[in-house]
């Protein structure tokens, strides 16, 4: 009995792990771009203002 | 539940845009925390702003990548890719649904009585197009003679940024007017059909536009959390059609790009309990009961 209810679990929750593999992938890739030193560059570009990107001159 | 999610939009909105000593200090918030992307479509040059527009900050790297490998680095733009594909696959388009201050403006506006359009679906593939060469292709490769790119989707679409940043900053700084030209009137625009447009249609700009958006929509099959159908229950009646703001109509296609999880269709429309809501499997609200389930027929993993 307990082991067909937990198999009507399985087959209810069944696991997916592809979004994990997405995650930790992306994951990777955001850990390289902070070891490339990408984060000071985005801060430094986004505290200023860029008027020509708004429109503006 | 659209309470609830009105809620969190405000909240995220508001987060996005906590520095109001903008009217005393006259310029943008310049602290750390600007380091981080936010989630949302938001324009970082708006006054307001506390996080880093993911789509300006893409286009930012890509168009001075060549200068940075010049002088030895590596910028590609992986920090901001790799944090929009952390949030995309975690949550997909619900970002769209719930943590976008573009996208409740559009909620909003909606709101206005009106006559109401559709948007033809087709347009949707729009914002792909927009993706691939106004953020990433043009800023890459069309350069001035000193290898610099230009951000083109900041610079000549988006309304975002002229209604969050554009205007607010001409109003700060008068000075500024004599800097506005063609460029700007052309934003202004493009930013006034898109109120116009979110009037008479739901979320316009999301559903043909938004690079934000398109981007997520990648991760429309793999995302963790999803909702999903059960096929048993489902009786096509047709109701989830009706009340999604996204024009998707779920129980033909319940992985569909344009679904922003905004849980209409589970918590408004669905009277048989064949919607619910999942993460990485496991049911978290809406029907429990078991059964084939419809959701990522593809996917076996």
């Amino acid at each position: 009995m307990k082991n067909s209810s937990s198999n009507d679990k399985k087959q209810q929750f069944h696991l997916r792990k592809r979004p994990f593999v997405i995650v930790a992938f992306f994951l990777a890739l955001l850990l390289v771009g902070v070891v490339t030193g990408e984060p000071p560059q985005v801060l430094s570009q986004a505290v200023q203002i860029c008027l020509s990107c708004i429109g503006i001159g | 539940m659209e309470v609830i999610r009105k809620f969190v939009q405000t909240i995220t909105a508001i987060l996005y845009n906590g520095y109001w000593a903008f009217p005393v200090t006259k310029t943008i918030y310049q602290g750390p925390i600007k380091v981080i992307c936010s989630p949302g479509l938001n324009c970082f040059s708006c006054p307001a702003a506390t996080m880093a527009c993911p789509i300006g900050s893409l286009q930012q790297m890509l168009a001075g990548v060549r200068s940075a490998f010049e002088v030895g680095q590596y910028h590609v733009g992986l920090y901001v890719i790799g944090s929009l594909g952390v949030l995309g696959g975690f949550f997909g388009r619900l970002i769209c649904g719930w943590a976008c201050p573009f996208g409740l403006l559009q909620e909003l506006l909606h709101k206005i009585p009106s006559r109401k359009f559709d948007v033809p679906r087709p347009l949707r593939f729009c914002k792909y197009f927009i993706l691939l060469f106004f953020v990433v292709l043009f800023p890459l490769f069309l350069v001035d003679e000193f290898g610099f790119g230009q951000t083109w989707f900041c610079k000549f679409i988006c309304p975002a940024g002229t209604l969050e940043a554009g205007l607010p900053l001409l109003a700060l700084r008068p000075s500024l007017t004599s800097a506005v030209g063609l460029l700007f009137f052309n934003k202004l625009i493009i930013m006034i059909v898109f109120i116009v447009w979110s009037v008479l249609s739901s979320r316009p700009f999301c559903r043909t536009t938004c690079p934000l958006g398109a981007f997520y929509a990648f991760f429309h099959r793999v995302r963790l959390v999803k909702l999903r159908l059960d096929t048993t229950r489902c009786t096509h009646c047709g109701a989830c059609h009706h009340v999604c703001p996204m024009g998707v109509k779920f129980d033909e296609s319940p992985d569909d790009a344009e679904c922003i999880t905004c849980l209409k269709c589970m918590h408004q429309a669905c009277k048989y309990d064949a919607i619910s809501l999942e993460a990485g499997g496991i049911p978290l609200g809406g029907t429990l009961a078991g059964g084939p389930l419809q959701t990522a027929p593809k996917e076996n993993g």
